[in-house]
C-alpha cells in the first residue's frame, strides 16, 4: 500500500523529483543535441539543434577506431562481469556461510582494495604487463578491472547471502542436493537481485574505465570507447571533433541505459518473503 | 522403513561447548519418536546428527545396523521438517514437492503422481499453482510435510514442526500428524519442547537435559515412573509439586505436614537420616475429609480457573523454615529468584470450589502416590505408587 499522501506533500514530492531529474538529464540532453547539430551550428550556444543531422552517428562508424573500440569495450566489459561476479557468488558464500579462521580479515582487505587508488597501481601496472605481455590486451583490462570490482560485490553479495534462511539450504541438502546443487538451485536464485545489482556495478566500473583503458592500451585490438574517444580526430585539422565525441557519447551511453532497465525490473527486494514464518 | 541406532553419540562445538554428551537411543522401525526437552538441551544437534546436517564428535549412527556416519545428508533418504518449514521461496507449491524428486532423477509422469497424491494427502490440491508468500502459516507448514512424504523416505525427522502455528492450528495439526504416522507407517523422529505435544503423540519419549539423556519410555512410563527430578518435573502440567522431607526408621518426615507417612515394607530399604525431596502431582492431592490422615494445611496463593479444572496454587503453612534443596530440578533457576521461604505448590481441584486468595485449605495427600528423590543426584530412590 503506498501511503496516501497530502495533496500539498504530494506537489513537494513531484516538484522535488522534476528538479532532480532535470538536473542529472541536463547534460546528456545537450550531448544528444550536440550529436544531431549540423557541424556548422555547433558554436551557436542553442540548446535545440537548428537543423538535424546524423552526420556525426556515420562519420564514427566510418571510421574503423570506433566499432572496434565499440567491440572492445563490450567484450572486455561483459567478460569482466561475468568473471567477478562468479568469482564474487562463490567467495561471498563462502564468508557467509562457512566458518573459517580470517573471515573479517579477508573482508577488512576485501574493503582495503576497493579503497586503493587505482592511479597508484598504474604505473607498474604498465611495466608488468609490457614484460609479460599483457600490454594492450583483452585479459590486460580485464584482470585489474575484476580486482578492483570484486570487493564490491564481494560485499554486495554478502549482504544478500545474509539474508537467506540457513534452513534453506539444509532442506536442500535433506531433499537429496549436494552442496552444489543445493547452492546453484536454491541459493543462487534467491540472491539473483544481489548478483544482478553486483553485475551492473562491475559493468558499469569496466564500461566506463578511463585510466586503466588510456594507460594499458594501445591500438585498436584493445583500446575501449572512453579511451578511443579521446584519440578522435576532426575532419579537418582545423575542426574539433565535438559533434563526433557527441555522438560517441550517446552511443556508449545507450548499452549502459538498456542493461540498468533490463536489470533493474529484477532487483526487487521481497523475493524471499515466504521462505520461513512470517 | 528404517531402524535408527545412536551409539555413545557426543557432539563438542568448535567453541567447546558440549551440545550432546554420550547418547545411545535405539529407535524402532515404524515408531513415533520423540526427543524431548527445554531449549538448548540437545534435541536438534541429535536431530541434525541423525540427518547428516552435522557429524557427531564421537558415536555412531546406525539405519538397519549400517553405520552411516559419513554419509552425505542426500544419501541417507530422510526426510526433514524444519521449524521454519523452509520453503523454497521462489518455486510454486508444486515445485516445491516436486523438487527432492527432480533432484532423484524421476521422470516427470511419475513425479507428477507422487505430488498429486502427496497433495490430496494433505489437502494441498488446488494449491500447487500457488506460490509460498501467499499462503498461511497452516498451509505452509502443510507444503513442508507433504516435501518430506512425497520421496517416501526410510525415516521422517520433525524440528518442533509446530512451534510457529497459533494454538488452535497447532492442535489440528497435531491430529494431523499422528494420522499421517497411522496411514505411513514410517520411523518419525520429531523434536519438541512441548510436553503436551510430546506425550500426546509420541509412542516413546526420550527426555534430554544439558546435552545428556534423562530417561527413554513411552509417555505413560515417564509420567508415573520419573527416573529422575528433572522428568519428574518436566512431564506433567501442571508439574508436579517438591516437598523437601527426611527419611526416619521407614517414615518419611514433611516439614509441611504434621503426621509423618508410614512407607511401607519398601521404604524401610532407605536409609535412616537421608535428606530426600518428595514429588506429588497436583492431581494426587484433593480436599481433606474431617478424618484423614496426612493433611497439608495451606493458604490459596491463585487460583487458575480453567472451566474443566481450576489450578490452585498454594503456600504451605508449616515448614519451609529451611531452603528447600531443589537443586537438580527442571525449573529450579524459577523457583530460586522467587526466593521465598515458604514452600508452594499447586493443586488440581474441581473447578465448583469457590476459592480466592488468602482462603485456607486442607489437602490430604495420596501416600500411594509419592516419589522419593535424592536431592544431590536427582535420582529417583523410591515410589509408593505401583503404578508402571
Amino acid at each position: 500500500m503506498k501511503p496516501q499522501l497530502p495533496r500539498t506533500d504530494h506537489l513537494w514530492w513531484s516538484a522535488g523529483s522534476l528538479l532532480a531529474v532535470c538536473y542529472a538529464l541536463t547534460p546528456i540532453a545537450w550531448i544528444v543535441s550536440l550529436s544531431l547539430k549540423h557541424p556548422g551550428d555547433l558554436g551557436d550556444n542553442r540548446f535545440w539543434p537548428q537543423r538535424i543531422t546524423f552526420e556525426h552517428y556515420r562519420a564514427i562508424f566510418a571510421d574503423a577506431q570506433f566499432p572496434a573500440a565499440l567491440m572492445n569495450s563490450l567484450g572486455i566489459a561483459l567478460i569482466s562481469t561475468l568473471l567477478a561476479v562468479t568469482i564474487a557468488m562463490f567467495a561471498a558464500y563462502a564468508v557467509v556461510r562457512i566458518n573459517f579462521s580470517g573471515r573479517r580479515l579477508f573482508l577488512a582487505l576485501a574493503l582495503a582494495i576497493a579503497m586503493f587508488p587505482p592511479v597508484s597501481i598504474i604505473g607498474p601496472l604498465f611495466n608488468m604487463w609490457r614484460l609479460v605481455g599483457l600490454y594492450d590486451t583483452w585479459p590486460g583490462l580485464i584482470l585489474p578491472y575484476i580486482t578492483l570490482t570484486l570487493p564490491l560485490a564481494i560485499w554486495t553479495l554478502a549482504a544478500f547471502f545474509r539474508e537467506i534462511p540457513w534452513d534453506l539450504d539444509k532442506a536442500a541438502r535433506v531433499d537429496g542436493a549436494t552442496a552444489f546443487q543445493a547452492f546453484t538451485k536454491v541459493i543462487i536464485p534467491l540472491v539473483a537481485p544481489g548478483v544482478f545489482s553486483a553485475a551492473i556495478l562491475v559493468f558499469i566500473f569496466a564500461w566506463n574505465d578511463f585510466l586503466f583503458a588510456l594507460s594499458l592500451t594501445s591500438t585498436n585490438d584493445a583500446r575501449t570507447v572512453p579511451a578511443a574517444i579521446a584519440f578522435f580526430t576532426g575532419s579537418s585539422r582545423f575542426e574539433q571533433p565535438t559533434g563526433s565525441i557527441a555522438a560517441a557519447a550517446v552511443v556508449v551511453t545507450i548499452p549502459l541505459v538498456i542493461v540498468v532497465l533490463i536489470f533493474q525490473r529484477r532487483i526487487v527486494a521481497g523475493l524471499t518473503a515466504g521462505a520461513v514464518k512470517g | 522403513m528404517a531402524e535408527i541406532q545412536l551409539e555413545n553419540i557426543s557432539k563438542r562445538f568448535e567453541d567447546g561447548t558440549e551440545a550432546v554428551k554420550d547418547i545411545s537411543l535405539t529407535i524402532d522401525d515404524g515408531e513415533f519418536f520423540i526427543l524431548l526437552g527445554p531449549s538448548g538441551c540437545g534435541k536438534s544437534t541429535l536431530l541434525n546428527i541423525i540427518v547428516g546436517l552435522e557429524t557427531a564428535t564421537t558415536g555412531d549412527v546406525r539405519v538397519d545396523g549400517r553405520v552411516i556416519n559419513d554419509l552425505d545428508p542426500k544419501d541417507r533418504n530422510m526426510a526433514m521438517v524444519f521449524q521454519s518449514y523452509a520453503i523454497y521461496p521462489h518455486m510454486t507449491v508444486g515445485d516445491n514437492l516436486a523438487f527432492p524428486l527432480k533432484l532423484a532423477g524421476m521422470d516427470k509422469e511419475e513425479r507428477d503422481k507422487r505430488v498429486t497424491r502427496a497433495a490430496d494427502i494433505l489437502e494441498l490440491g488446488d494449491m500447487l499453482h500457488r506460490m509460498p508468500r501467499s499462503l498461511s502459516g497452516g498451509q505452509r507448514q502443510r507444503v513442508a510435510m507433504g516435501r518430506a512424504i512425497v520421496r517416501q523416505p526410510d525415516a521422517f525427522l520433525l524440528d518442533e514442526p509446530l512451534s510457529n502455528l497459533d494454538a488452535k492450528l497447532r492442535n489440528q495439526m497435531r491430529g494431523e500428524i499422528a494420522n499421517l504416522h497411522e496411514q505411513l507407517q514410517t520411523t518419525m523422529v520429531y523434536v519438541t519442547h512441548d510436553q503436551t505435544e510430546a506425550i500426546t503423540l509420541g509412542q516413546r519419549l526420550a527426555v534430554l537435559r544439558r546435552g545428556r539423556l534423562q530417561q527413554v519410555g513411552s509417555p505413560r512410563e515417564l509420567y508415573n515412573t520419573p527416573a529422575n527430578l528433572f522428568v519428574a518435573g518436566f512431564i506433567g502440567f501442571p508439574s508436579m509439586n517438591f516437598f523437601p522431607g527426611r527419611v526416619e526408621n521407614g517414615r518419611l518426615q514433611l516439614p509441611v505436614l504434621e503426621d509423618t507417612i508410614d512407607l511401607g515394607d519398601n521404604g524401610t530399604d532407605l536409609n535412616s537420616g537421608q535428606e530426600v525431596v518428595v514429588g506429588l502431582r497436583p492431581e494426587h492431592l484433593a480436599l481433606a475429609e474431617d478424618d484423614n490422615e496426612a493433611v497439608l494445611v495451606v493458604e490459596v496463593a491463585l487460583v487458575e480457573w480453567l472451566g474443566a479444572d481450576a489450578y490452585v496454587h498454594f503456600t504451605c503453612k508449616h515448614g519451609g523454615e529451611e531452603e528447600p534443596r531443589l537443586g537438580q530440578l527442571a525449573d529450579n533457576e524459577e523457583k530460586e529468584k522467587k526466593g521465598g521461604k515458604k514452600i508452594t505448590g499447586i493443586v488440581k481441584l474441581d473447578p465448583s470450589h469457590r476459592l480466592s486468595r488468602g482462603d485456607a485449605l486442607n489437602l490430604r495427600v495420596a501416600t500411594d502416590r509419592l516419589h522419593i528423590f535424592d536431592p544431590e543426584s536427582g535420582r529417583c530412590l523410591f515410589r509408593s505408587s505401583q503404578e508402571e
